[in-house]
């Protein structure tokens, strides 16, 4: 990996965040670097707070009317609550895929082509043709739609859903993909081409992944954060991580004794 | 296609002031329908509150009147047959000649005089006599309604130079009320009394009387059908076509414009079984048949929110599935079954047009006293009134609308606080 | 001694046993009875459509042993007066129905024109942009629309909104009716506004939240996420909500009795006066008539037409609704 400027310094930093779902504390001092161009893994126990902070990096929380956010989150060292933070501009800078693949009810071409719509990034028919085609392509989802650009989404399988829901998320180039267990609805087979297209994405992207699979976080993660009841128990290498964990809480949560 | 590494940053942004501009434009158009609904509502409420308000008070004039007992008695017998029919309106008129002693040589004067009083101060006069034959002989000051227009001229709503009035009339009623015989008293004819052609003796009572009879038949029948039907559906029935057919016609039937209740009324309670026409029995019998869907889907949502626990735990004592429902079930889900009831009823009382079409909708003075006396219904007085040509008509109207939201007000507010008190978190 | 009293006491169970069995079966049949009344009462409803249906096919038939089918369905003259008495000249009366549909048609649409934008405007706000105060403030108003007797919309429009259409367009140089069609389906579309709102308010809330997120994701604005996925996704349930509030508006009766015209004029210009069937249903029938005279019996066919109407509707709009909900339980 090039080591260029932009690689050392963190694309996301988060310091002393706490998040409240009304009087439960959901995750407490929360300190973590995102480095660009890795993939980072957020693992832990169900109900530890990983999806909570994935949400805090776009403010997706902030759909949630009990939820409030404390601390500082900076991306590329701006803070992204601050009041003059537009939220459009910066879910557009750091896209997101879910959990359960959710396209939605139009045409697969016109599920991709949405976001570059909205955010006028194509200047004709033809650009806009180019970026869906790319953006097919790279999800790798290409080959088995091109015929039936028109089609519904929603007729796809779950695992063409889920690609297509990246496809969709890559389309508006955003700098970070947030992505929350996006295999956890899919089978194996569909699990490792998404895996692998992660590891494809990382070049131009900074990603941060959810899952509940300890093998995909060794697999797909450069670093692996491990949350357990609302506290960041351990950041490193994913490597160390999975090999010499410090705290022993992670330790037993990799060997199958918590979670 | 530019490099995809480089980020489209620069375009976003030069798109973030249109498209908050139009996320401003689009939370205000929410904003203005909802604004619109409200100022439409206000307006409503303002047109017929101020239209009506006036309504509620009524021009009275006062008559220094002689109850003469050779025009009212010539017999001295007292007896009430003779006192109920005597010529009350020769009393009003000498008492106005005592006032207008100019006024009555004139034939044409004297009838412009008589037009400034209410065709029912006779009446008025006769009623007091009935109650205190006593009086008879005795010179008393009365005050007696006035005639609708000099009513709405007193309110305004008239001018005086509309021409309604001639120079003599205004002069009259100016003198009148330089010697303090004209007052603005409370309407209570219009609580106490039924229909009139005669705007300032037209009252809401019967109507009122008619509604009250119309709903109660309506509650009678509609409740015991409706919660039972619930119940049966609810706790009972088994999942099959059937009870889907039922479902599904209920959910029609609440769907049907009521005007097809009232065809469905005037051909089978009027035509077929050979009820009386006009009579608030039918009525109450048409209104239950739509109010049956309201009451049937209330009940069966508070019947399915009593927790099944509490059924199961009945049963395990070793009641009945009936006996768990009768006196488990059903008495918690009793507010919630009232509630829907009272909404459903509240509905009901507003409904016209399937009481016009069994015929509650004539001219009826006398106020109904049973389920099978000819009534009409408030609303439908009000769409009497409404297509009256006297202005005074249209103050009327508005007051009786005043009169039925008041009553729906109070119906919507019981249904609310029952809500409020009995609703239960499981 | 002993013997005897245990013998007693056997007897005494024995007969408390029997006693409880005789409550036992009592109860069970009982419970048959009710159960009995249970079923029995839920075939009212049934049997109120079967009624509706038979009333109004058998006078139908009726009528049209007086009126051929075809003229009735595709006349386009109504004037029933005529047909008061049998010796006068033209006594058959003239009843073609296409300038009551038409009339009919004419002020649903303008009923519809004002419910459907701002009902529909009205839903999104309370679903997707109110809090939850603006909400509790909002929800009644519509409620309280919802609860106002027609006959006092009837009244207002008579009273405010007729004339205030007139004065405003002859001040501009229209010549305007003072029973137009716009008037009536103005304030009929206030009525109907709380309908198609709180359906729609229903369907939109029932849009998951993951397609929601799926768009904020990838950089939407709140509106672009209404307008583009939330709408989108609801719009069958969208389409039966405006089909109940269109089945509502040719179905309503006292608004146009009260504020349109009785005439039948052939137009579809909203600031003439057109009549409807519903204001023709209760024409025909109220007044001084022979139950038997195709006066009345016209009524009857005219209610067959208008329940065929907003039954298709209302099948079609609870279908489209059902499905909908289904698609995202
Ligand atoms: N919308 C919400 N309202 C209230 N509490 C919430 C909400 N979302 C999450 N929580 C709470 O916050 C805590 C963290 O939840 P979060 O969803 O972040 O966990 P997670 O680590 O993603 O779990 P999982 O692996 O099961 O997805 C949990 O206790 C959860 O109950
Ligand atoms: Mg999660």
């Amino acid at each position: 990996m090039d080591m260029t400027p932009s690689n050392l310094m963190p694309k996301l930093t988060a310091r002393g965040v706490n998040v409240f779902y009304d009087d439960a504390h959901a995750l407490k001092q929360v300190d973590l670097d995102i480095r660009a161009h890795e993939v980072t893994a957020l693992i832990g126990p169900s109900g530890c707070g990983k999806s909570t902070f994935l949400r805090c990096l776009n403010r997706m929380n902030d759909l949630i009317e009990i939820c409030r956010v404390d601390g500082d989150i900076r991306l590329d060292g701006e803070d992204i609550y601050d009041p003059a933070v537009d939220l459009v501009y910066l879910r557009a800078r750091i896209g997101m895929v879910f959990q359960k693949p959710n396209p939605f009810p139009k045409s697969i071409y016109d599920n991709v082509a949405y976001g570059p719509k909205i955010h006028g990034l194509a200047r004709s028919r033809a650009d806009m043709d180019e970026i869906v085609v790319s953006s097919l392509e790279r999800a790798g989802l290409w080959d088995e739609v091109k015929d039936r650009l028109e089609a519904p989404a929603t007729g796809l399988s779950g695992g063409q859903q889920q690609r297509l829901c990246i496809a969709r998320a890559i389309a508006v180039r955003p700098e970070v993909i947030l992505m929350d267990e996006p295999c956890s609805a899919l089978d194996p087979i569909a699990t490792a081409r998404i895996e692998a297209l992660i590891d494809e994405l990382k070049q131009n992207f900074t990603i941060v992944i959810v899952t509940h699979s300890m093998q995909q976080a060794a697999r797909v993660s450069q670093r692996t954060a491990f949350f357990h009841l609302g506290n960041l128990v351990e950041v490193g290498d994913t490597d160390t991580v999975f090999t010499r964990p410090v705290d022993p809480r992670t330790e037993s949560y990799i060997s199958g004794r918590i979670g | 296609m530019t490099d995809p590494r480089q980020s489209p940053t620069e375009t976003i942004l030069a798109s973030l002031p249109r498209r908050r501009r139009a996320e401003a434009r689009f939370r205000i158009y929410g904003i203005a329908a909802i604004g619109v609904a409200l100022a439409f509502l206000v307006l409503l409420i303002g047109a017929i509150g101020s239209k009506g308000i006036g309504a509620f008070s009524q021009a009275e004039i006062a008559l220094d009147v002689t109850l003469d007992e050779s025009v009212l008695d010539p017999s001295g017998t007292r007896d009430p047959e003779t006192l109920s029919t005597a010529n009350y309106r020769a009393v009003v008129r000498a008492a106005l000649g005592e006032i207008f002693p100019e006024a009555v040589s004139k034939r044409r004067d004297r009838r412009k005089l008589m037009a400034l009083v209410s065709a029912g101060a006779g009446f008025e006069l006769r009623e007091l006599v009935l109650e205190d034959p006593g009086a008879i002989g005795q010179t008393m000051r009365v005050w007696v309604p006035a005639d609708d227009e000099v009513d709405m001229l007193l309110k305004g709503a008239i001018a005086r130079e509309s021409g309604r009035f001639n120079d003599k009339q205004l002069a009259w009623l100016d003198r009148l009320e330089e010697e303090g015989r004209i007052r603005s008293a409370f309407n209570w004819r219009f609580f106490s009394s039924g229909d009139s052609r005669e705007p300032e003796l037209a009252g809401i009572l019967g109507a009122i009387s008619g509604s009250f009879f119309a709903l109660l038949t309506c509650l009678v029948l509609s409740f015991p059908l409706g919660v039972m039907t619930a119940i049966y559906l609810e706790e009972f029935a088994p999942r099959n076509r059937w009870t889907d057919l039922i479902e599904i016609n209920i959910n029609n039937l609440a769907a049907v414009p009521s005007i097809v209740f009232g065809l469905l009324g005037l051909a089978i309670f009027l035509g077929f079984m050979g009820l009386t026409r006009s009579a608030p029995l039918v009525g109450g019998m048409v209104l239950a048949l739509m109010t049956l869907p309201t009451v049937i889907i209330a009940t069966r949502a508070s019947l399915r929110a009593v927790p099944p626990s509490i059924r199961e735990a009945a049963i395990g004592l070793g009641a009945s599935r009936m006996q768990a429902m009768l006196h488990h079930t059903l008495p918690l889900a009793m507010p919630g079954i009232m509630t829907g009831t009272i909404i459903g009823m509240a509905q009901a009382l507003g409904e016209s047009a399937p009481l016009i079409m069994i015929g509650m909708v004539a001219f009826i003075v006398d106020v109904p006293q049973g389920l099978l006396d000819p009534a009409s219904a408030l609303p439908v007085q009000i769409y009497i009134w409404a297509d009256s040509p006297e202005r005074a008509f249209a103050e009327k109207t508005a007051a009786a609308i005043i009169v039925l939201l008041a009553f729906l007000v109070v119906m919507n507010l019981t249904a609310v606080i029952l809500r409020r008190r009995f609703e239960r978190r499981w | 001694m002993a013997q005897a009293v245990a013998a007693a006491e056997g007897g005494e169970r024995s007969s408390l046993l029997a006693a409880a069995q005789g409550r036992r079966a009592r109860q069970i049949l009982g419970e048959r009875v009710l159960l009995g009344l249970l079923v029995a009462s839920s075939l009212v409803a049934i049997l109120t459509t079967i009624g509706i249906v038979l009333s109004l096919l058998f006078e139908t038939i009726r009528f049209l042993d007086a009126v051929p089918l075809f003229d009735f369905l595709f006349g386009l003259n109504w004037s029933p007066q005529i047909a008061i008495r049998e010796d006068q000249v033209g006594s058959s009366g003239a009843f073609g129905v296409i300038p009551l549909l038409v009339g009919t048609g004419l002020i649903a649409a303008v009923a519809m024109t004002v419910a459907g934008p701002l009902g529909l405007l009205s839903a999104v706000y309370l679903a997707e942009y109110a809090t939850p105060r603006a909400r509790s403030l909002a929800k009644p108003i519509l409620e309280i629309l919802a609860g106002i007797p027609t006959v006092v919309y009837g009244f207002f429009a008579v009273l405010v909104v007729a004339p205030f259409v007139r004065d405003s367009s002859e001040s501009i140089g229209f010549e305007v009716s003072s029973e137009s069609a716009l008037a009536a389906g103005v304030v009929m579309g206030v009525m109907i506004i709380p309908i198609v709102s709180s359906l729609a308010d229903d369907v939109i809330s029932a849009v998951p939240q993951s397609l929601r997120e799926g768009a904020y994701g990838l950089g939407a604005t709140k509106s672009e996420t209404v307008r583009d996925v939330v709408l989108p996704a609801a719009l069958p349930g969208i389409g039966g909500a405006l089909l109940l509030g269109v089945s509502r508006a040719i179905g309503e009766t006292m608004i146009v009795v009260m504020a349109a015209g009785l005439s039948a004029h052939l137009t579809v210009n909203p600031l003439q006066a057109v009549t409807t069937i519903t204001v023709q249903m209760v024409a025909l029938l109220t007044g001084d008539q022979e139950f038997d005279s195709p006066k009345t019996l016209a009524a009857f066919a005219l209610g067959l037409l208008l329940f065929i109407a907003t039954l298709i509707l209302n099948l079609i709009a609870l279908m489209l609704v059902r499905r909908y909900q289904e698609r995202y339980d």
